[in-house]
């Protein structure tokens, strides 16, 4: 009792770093644990990465020469899901743990213990993921989920012990994420400097409100259905079973209610840096921050019921199709707006070319790329050729690699001068930036056509014609993994080397806002007396 | 007791603490012994039994904590509203949670059932679960075996009173700590935990006597399924709110909460009004209509 009352007493006398693994396992700081976020996710985006390039391998040539087709199905599942779960979401909810408190102008997040609960829910739903590989190595069970990310019923209820850990893992994930989602919500509503009205928030907070809001509301959806499940697979239910009076289709409602709002999920915290980005590189003010915070809104909202146009090859009725259809294009809207935003911001500026913008404009293009084609599979009767396809896996990878990953990218080589100090090598970024943007392209580019030649997603094998372009694909992929070492190197240099120069506490010449104002690397504590905002 | 800090005291940033990490360890040790379990390997008790006693213990640790970092008067306004809004988007999203059983249920009844009885023709009637299979609700058990359903008028609609009254006792409790009448205080509390156990008996002998008597269970059909698991999930949260009314209850005793400030006892009303919410679009929806 008397330790709470002397931190009462004199809250700024702790300004002693608390030491060594402590600091990490039972931390309360929002740098630590957004710092903790941060290299897990990277750590995850890794891992995803070494089983995308198993995928490409298999991939290089037909026949079946690197995996049995068993483990083929288990990598690609556990890819999708690493990605997703493990990697761009920790990635973007580290930036909001380490970022918005500094740029509202908070002493911290609000709920600093939840904060580390969520945190540390990560892990174990990872090594639930791939437990089942260490158990069979023992001999045990079948080896982890082979459904792909989406687990439709029936190959999820009739699959072996992995799709259960699977499951598990689910919830775990869904109860970390709902647990950052209400810290950051309840930070943003509530410890806000004095004088920042809800209008004068930074975009990038205001993309993790909406971000939140959505996790909020989709999340607890799928942990009821991955209950259902194991109830399913265990217990005798028949949700998701024709034999009982159930359906399979419900489990794909029930995983793209999810499903869809999960991919803005994804997308909007790094829609919301990039307006951050741009405008500190063409030196003017960002263009439409209303008119950005209404799309986030607007993209939030509809996010919500559109889910089924992922399901049109499912037998729905027409009207459904239509109504979906219809729906899913009108998502264009706002997110064009975002769009004419980002140019109107552009637009005159004296820009130059650091890596942050070159990662931000790289968004801009492959990210518009991945919009244009999600229009064209939204197209109910045209995506009876696609769904499926790989030019449906080509869609995703633009708008998911091209938008999170690349605005990933632009964030950190934006922020890290901040976080340590230190300025990366500019010239290594500048390779990475280049090295990644061709090797994207040589990768995905070809799958469009493989896509609509016919080729199916998710099959180990394929027919003699579509050899050449998988080969270009896999030698991009190679190239494309091997140049994240640079992205690595260049991190981990900048983070514990000792030469290099240093940051200023505005790092950029036109950047803005309140964590500009700190010194770089900023102290462990910040902001413990409210900054005055105009 | 609740001395309220002044107006411009910086807000409270707790030192480290075990207890996160350590609720997480739980968490995954339940999670994991669960999925050994249900695939049938026995050492899932370990981690299983080790996962919930760790729950417990890190839960009630944690929550002590707060209790005593309340009691010290850390906490000023900008804390409480952080708990205030903290405590509606969990209800939040526990209300999503059930609401996306409630759209199971809807879908079942609605889309699937009647769709899988539009194949009875001759021609398709390969693609029925069971011959005969006809677009009624309940749809039957697999194979059509036949069960009862719990009437609603009986024991179900008792239940409906009885949690409506607790919703009353606990606003009794709350007007009482308003008016700093402790007295009507802990009756008000005591009444509401003694409800909510009363519920959750009737709610057991309910399910045994629709597993032995009507042959209703897990494994009938889509309809079993629906009903157990939204009574189920309520019931859980029946039984979380009684303990958590129960810890109230404790803290009462022990002369916790002032007419002006008792956060943790509201949230705990909340969460009550939450799941007695939940408990009247049950008793409509899957005992009645
Ligand atoms: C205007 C924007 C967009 C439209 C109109 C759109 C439309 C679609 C449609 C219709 C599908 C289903 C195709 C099929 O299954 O046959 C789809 C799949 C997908 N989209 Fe998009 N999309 C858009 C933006 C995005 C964004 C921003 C992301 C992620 C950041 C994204 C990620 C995905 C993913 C991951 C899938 C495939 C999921 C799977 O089946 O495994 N899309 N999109
Ligand atoms: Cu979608």
């Amino acid at each position: 009792m008397s330790a709470v009352n002397s931190a009462a007493a004199h809250p700024e006398e702790h300004h002693d770093l608390p030491r060594g693994m402590k600091r990490w396992l039972y931390a309360t700081n929002h740098k630590d644990i957004g710092t903790m976020y941060l290299v897990f996710g990277t750590l995850m985006l890794f891992v995803g990465g070494l089983l995308a390039e198993l995928i490409r391998s298999e991939l290089m040539t037909p026949a079946m020469r690197v995996l049995s087709p068993e483990a083929y199905n288990q990598v690609i599942t556990v890819h999708g899901l690493v990605m997703v779960f493990a990697a761009v979401m920790p990635l973007t909810a580290g930036l909001a743990n380490y970022l918005i408190p500094l740029m509202i102008g908070a002493p911290d997040m609000a709920l600093p213990r939840l904060n580390n609960w969520g945190f540390w829910l990560l892990p174990p739903a990872a090594v639930l993921l791939v437990l089942p590989w260490g158990l069979k190595l023992l001999g045990i069970g079948t080896g982890t989920i082979d459904t792909g990310w989406t687990m439709y019923a029936p190959l999820s209820t009739q699959s072996g012990p992995g799709a259960d850990f699977a499951f598990v893992a689910v919830l775990l994930l869904g109860l970390s994420s709902t647990m950052a989602s209400i810290n950051i919500l309840v930070t943003v509503l509530n410890q806000r400097a004095p004088g920042m009205t809800m209008m004068k928030v930074p975009l990038f907070a205001w993309s993790w409100v909406i971000t939140a809001l959505l996790l909020i509301a989709v999340f607890p959806a799928l942990m009821a259905g991955s209950i259902m499940q194991i109830t399913d697979r265990h217990f005798g239910t028949h949700f998701f079973s024709a034999a009982g009076g159930g359906d399979p289709v419900l489990w794909e409602h029930i995983f793209w209610f999810f499903g869809h709002p999960e991919v803005y999920i994804l997308l909007l915290p790094t829609a919301g840096v990039l307006p951050h980005v741009l405008s500190t590189f063409s030196r003017k003010p960002i263009y439409g921050y209303e008119a950005q915070v209404y799309s986030f809104c607007a993209i939030g909202v509809m996010s919500i019921v559109v889910w089924a146009h992922h399901m049109f090859t499912s037998g729905m009725p027409t009207a459904a199709n239509i109504y979906f259809m219809l729906s899913t294009m009108a998502i264009s809207i706002p997110v064009a707006v975002l769009f004419f935003c980002w140019f109107g911001t552009l637009w005159r500026g004296s820009m130059t070319f650091e890596t942050p913008m070159l990662f931000a404009l790289g968004y801009i293009v492959l990210f518009g790329i991945g919009g244009l084609t999600g229009l064209v599979l939204s197209d109910a009767a045209a995506d009876q050729q696609y769904h499926n396809t790989y030019f449906l896996v080509a869609h995703f990878h633009y708008a998911l690699f091209g938008g999170p990953v690349m605005g990933l990218f632009a964030a950190f080589y934006y922020y890290l001068p901040k976080m340590t100090g230190r300025m990366f090598s500019e010239r290594l970024g500048r390779w990475h930036f280049w090295l990644t943007l061709i090797a994207f392209n040589v990768v995905f580019l070809p799958q469009f056509l493989l896509g609509i030649a016919g080729m199916p997603r998710r099959i180990p094998d394929y027919a003699l014609q579509f050899a050449p372009l998988n080969l270009v694909s896999s030698l991009g992929a190679f190239v494309l993994g091997a140049t994240q070492l640079l992205f690595l190197y260049n991190v981990l240099r900048t983070v514990f080397g000792k030469s290099g120069t240093k940051a200023t506490d505005r790092v950029w010449e036109g950047a803005q806002g309140l964590e500009f104002t700190l010194p770089s690397p900023p102290p462990f504590h910040t902001f413990s007396t409210p900054p005055v905002t105009e | 007791m609740s001395a309220v800090p002044d107006a411009h005291h910086p807000y409270y940033v707790p030192q480290p603490s075990p207890y996160p990490i350590l609720l997480s360890g739980a968490v995954f040790l339940l999670g994991l012994g669960l999925a050994l379990l249900v695939n049938s390997f026995a050492a899932g008790w370990w981690p299983l039994g080790l996962g919930a006693l760790l729950l417990a213990g890190t839960l009630t640790a944690w929550f002590g904590r707060v209790v005593g970092e309340t009691r010290s008067g850390v906490y000023g306004h900008q804390e409480e509203r952080s708990f205030r809004w903290g405590m509606m988007w969990f209800i939040a999203s526990e209300l999503v949670f059930f609401a996306s059983l409630f759209g199971v249920l809807f879908y079942e009844r609605n889309i699937a059932v009647p769709w899988l009885a539009s194949f009875t023709s001759r021609a398709w009637s390969a693609y029925t679960p069971w011959p005969h299979f006809s677009a009624t609700w309940p749809s039957g058990g697999p194979a059509g075996r036949p069960f009862q359903v719990v009437a609603p008028w009986g024991v179900p609609a008792v239940n409906t009173l009885i949690l409506l009254s607790s919703g009353a006792t606990v606003t009794w409790a709350h007007l009482g700590l308003r008016a700093g009448r402790r007295g009507q205080l802990k009756a008000g509390l005591a009444l509401t935990i003694l409800l909510g156990a009363l519920f959750l008996a009737l709610q057991i002998h309910e399910f045994s006597h629709a597993y032995t008597r009507l042959g209703l269970t897990l494994h009938s059909g889509v309809y079993g399924a629906t009903f157990f698991i939204l009574t189920g999930f309520h019931g859980l949260h029946v039984t979380i709110g009684t303990i958590m009314l129960s810890a109230i209850l404790l803290r009462a005793l022990k002369g916790d909460f002032s007419p002006e400030r008792h956060f943790a006892f509201e949230a705990v009303t909340w969460y009550w009004h939450f799941v007695d919410v939940v408990w009247l679009m049950l008793f409509v929806f899957v005992y009645w209509l």
